[in-house]
C-alpha cells in the first residue's frame, strides 16, 4: 500500500508539473508569437533585396545571416536591428539612399543559403523588388511644365520600364508636358528614380507590390483585346460610325481639325498673306 | 572556425596529455595551467568573432556571413542546422550551399559534442560566464528553481512556431544570433537583450539562460548525443570530495554518474549529451581525476 501512494503522489505531482511547466511555456508562446505577430511587419519604406519571395514567406525563409549583404559589391542593404522597425535580422534597401545597381550575375541571389532569395531569378529584369509609383503629381515638377526627365533617365530600363508620355501643357496653352510613366509589367522597383529624383522628398517612391497596384476584377475583359484575339466583333458588327458635321465639312487627315470637303489637307497656305487676309477686313 | 576549433582542440589535447601523468593542484599548477582550457575557449571565441569582423573592419574576407550561416573564402559554406531547421519547417525549399554548410556544421559536431558549439563558439558563452564568475566571487545563492528540462519545452516551442505561423518567431528573440549578429552588422537595441540575459543569470537563476532555458543549446547538445569527444573521470578513485567540479561546471548534473558511478558499474566517461566539453573541471581538479578522451573504453 504504501508504494502505491508513494508512487501516486509522484505521479500527481509529475502531472502537476507538467501542466504547471505547459502552461508557463504556453503563455510565454502566446506572448512572443503575437509579439513576432506585430514584429514581422515591413514598412513600405524598406525594400528587400532582388529575387525575395512574398514576405509572408520571406519571414520563415530568411535566416538572417547577412551573406546577401556581404555579397552585395554596392554595399546598398541593411540587416534590421533590434528596435528598428524591420523584422530583426532581415535585408533591406531604402531606395532614396541607395538603389539597387541591378547586377546582372545578381550576387546577393547567389549567396543566400535558402530560397528567402529565389534562386531561380536569373535574369535581373525579372525582379520584381517593389514598384516605382509617381505618388505626388503636385511637386513632381514634370508636371509643373518642367523639363526634368531625370527618373526617365537613370532607368536601367529606360523607356520600357519608365517612358515619358507627351501632354498638352493646359496652363502655358502652347507647351508639352513629359510626364513620365511608370510600367509595371517591366519595372523591377531598384529604386534608381526614387534616389535620383531632385526634389527635396522624391515624387517617385518604390512601393511593395500589393500597396502600388490595384487588381481588376478577375471577371473583366477588355473588349479591345477580346476583339483582337478574336479577329472581329464579338456580339454584333459594329455600326459605322456617323460623325454630324457642319455642311460642307469634314475631318482633315489626322482627324484633328475641320476642313472643307475637297478642299486642301493643310488649311493654311504656303502664302503667310493668305491666312490675314481670311480674317476679313480690318475695322474701327 | 572549425578549422580554428579543430587546431587548438588538437594543441591542447597534445599539451594536456603530456602533463597529464602528475595530478597538481591549481595552486602548484600556476595560473596559466589552471586556466588552459579556459584561455583556449576564450581565445577561440575571440578569433572566430575576429575573424568574422576582419570583412566589414579591415576588408580582409575571410568569412562572410554570421553563425547563422556563412561562407569561408568562398568555399566552405557553414550553416546553422537550428536555423535551417527552423527555415525548412516554415515551408522554405532548401538550397544546395545552406544544406552543405548545415551538414558540415552536424557532422562536426556531432564528432567533438554538440555543446561543443556553446563553450567554445557561442558569443553568449562570456556573457554567462561572467555572470557566473561573480555569482561565485560575491557568492549570490539567489536562484529561481526554474527546471534544466524547460529548455527542451522552448526548442519545442521555437519549432512549433515556424510550421504554424510561417515565421522563424525565435529569432525575434534569440540572443545568440542576435548578438553575434549585432557584433559583426550592428547591435541596435541587441544590447538591453544582452543585458538583460546577464542579469537574469546573474540575480534570477544559476546558470539561468545555457543552463534551463536556450533552445539552441539543447538542440546543439542533442547533435551531439553520441559524441566522441568527452571528459572522463579518468582517475575517479582520487576524487576527495572537495566539490570543485560540481561548483565551476556550468551543467554540474552531468558529473554525479561518472564520477560516483564506479559502485553501480557506470563508466567513467560523461555521456550525458549536456556536457559541453569546456573542459573547466579538468584544470580546476586539485587531484586530477578529470581528462578529454573519447567515449571509447567507456570502463575504469
Amino acid at each position: 500500500m504504501a508504494t502505491t501512494k508513494q508512487s501516486g503522489i509522484t505521479r500527481r505531482r509529475m502531472l502537476g508539473d507538467l501542466f504547471k511547466t505547459a502552461c508557463g511555456v504556453g503563455l510565454f508562446g502566446l506572448g512572443l508569437g503575437l509579439y513576432a505577430n506585430r514584429a514581422s511587419s515591413l514598412p513600405a519604406h524598406a525594400i528587400r533585396p532582388p529575387g525575395a519571395i512574398p514576405e509572408d514567406d520571406f519571414n520563415g525563409a530568411c535566416i538572417r545571416c547577412g551573406l546577401c549583404v556581404r555579397a552585395c559589391p554596392y554595399d546598398m542593404l541593411y540587416l534590421g536591428q533590434v528596435g528598428q522597425d524591420i523584422p530583426t535580422g532581415t535585408p533591406y534597401f531604402i531606395a532614396r539612399q541607395k538603389a539597387c545597381e541591378m547586377c546582372e550575375d545578381i550576387p546577393c541571389v547567389a549567396a543566400c543559403p535558402t530560397n528567402a532569395l529565389d534562386h531561380a531569378l536569373t535574369d535581373i529584369d525579372d525582379a520584381r523588388m517593389g514598384l516605382a509609383v509617381l505618388v505626388d503629381q503636385e511637386t513632381c515638377i514634370a508636371f509643373l511644365g518642367l523639363r526634368c526627365e531625370v527618373c526617365y533617365q537613370v532607368c536601367p530600363i529606360k523607356d520600357a520600364a519608365i517612358t515619358l508620355d507627351r501632354q498638352h501643357n493646359k496652363r502655358s496653352g502652347k507647351h508639352a508636358l513629359f510626364i513620365p510613366v511608370v510600367h509595371s509589367e517591366r519595372c523591377t522597383g531598384c529604386g534608381k528614380c526614387e534616389q535620383a529624383c531632385i526634389l527635396e522628398q522624391a515624387a517617385i517612391k518604390v512601393l511593395p507590390q500589393h500597396l502600388a497596384k490595384g487588381e481588376l476584377g478577375r471577371h473583366y475583359r477588355l473588349g479591345w483585346e477580346q476583339q483582337a484575339k478574336s479577329g472581329g466583333p464579338l456580339v454584333s458588327p459594329d455600326p459605322e460610325h456617323r460623325y454630324n458635321l457642319p455642311a460642307g465639312m469634314e475631318y482633315d487627315h489626322a482627324g484633328e481639325g475641320l476642313i472643307e470637303k475637297g478642299g486642301t489637307a493643310v488649311p493654311f497656305s504656303d502664302n503667310p498673306l493668305d491666312t490675314l487676309n481670311q480674317q476679313g477686313p480690318l475695322t474701327e | 572556425m572549425l578549422i580554428l576549433n579543430i587546431l587548438l582542440i588538437l594543441s591542447y589535447w597534445n599539451f594536456t596529455m603530456s602533463i597529464r601523468e602528475k595530478p597538481l593542484s591549481p595552486e602548484t599548477q600556476g595560473w596559466l595551467r589552471a586556466h588552459r582550457w579556459l584561455i583556449a575557449r576564450r581565445l577561440t571565441q575571440v578569433g572566430v568573432l575576429a575573424l568574422f569582423l576582419l570583412g566589414p573592419v579591415a576588408g580582409i574576407r575571410i568569412i562572410e556571413g554570421n553563425l547563422s550561416a556563412s561562407m569561408t573564402l568562398d568555399v566552405l559554406p557553414l550553416t546553422d542546422p537550428f536555423l535551417l531547421l527552423q527555415s525548412m519547417l516554415s515551408g522554405s525549399l532548401p538550397v544546395m550551399s545552406g544544406v552543405i554548410g548545415a551538414l558540415i556544421v552536424l557532422v562536426f559536431y556531432a564528432l567533438v559534442g554538440g555543446r561543443v558549439f556553446c563553450s567554445w563558439v557561442c558569443p553568449i558563452n562570456p556573457v554567462t560566464d561572467a555572470a557566473a564568475w561573480l555569482r561565485r566571487r560575491f557568492d549570490l545563492r539567489g536562484n529561481s528553481a526554474l527546471s534544466r528540462n524547460l529548455r527542451y519545452w522552448l526548442l519545442g516551442l521555437a519549432l512549433l512556431f515556424p510550421p504554424l505561423t510561417g515565421v522563424l518567431v525565435w529569432e525575434y528573440i534569440n540572443p545568440v544570433s542576435m548578438l553575434h549578429r549585432g557584433l559583426i552588422f550592428g547591435v541596435g537595441g541587441a544590447w538591453t537583450i544582452i543585458l538583460a540575459l546577464f542579469l537574469f543569470d546573474l540575480f534570477i537563476a544559476k546558470h539561468g539562460w545555457c543552463g534551463r532555458l536556450c533552445p539552441m543549446g539543447v538542440f546543439y547538445g542533442l547533435i551531439g548525443s553520441g559524441a566522441i569527444v568527452r571528459v572522463r573521470a579518468a582517475a575517479r578513485e582520487r576524487c576527495n570530495d572537495c566539490m570543485d567540479c560540481f561548483a565551476i561546471c556550468p551543467e554540474p548534473q552531468v558529473i554525479k554518474p561518472a564520477l560516483k558511478g564506479a559502485g553501480e558499474g557506470v563508466g567513467p566517461v560523461i555521456l550525458d549529451r549536456n556536457c559541453t566539453n569546456c573542459g573547466r573541471c579538468i584544470e580546476v581538479c586539485p587531484e586530477g581525476v578529470f581528462r578529454f578522451a573519447t567515449r571509447l573504453h567507456n570502463v575504469s
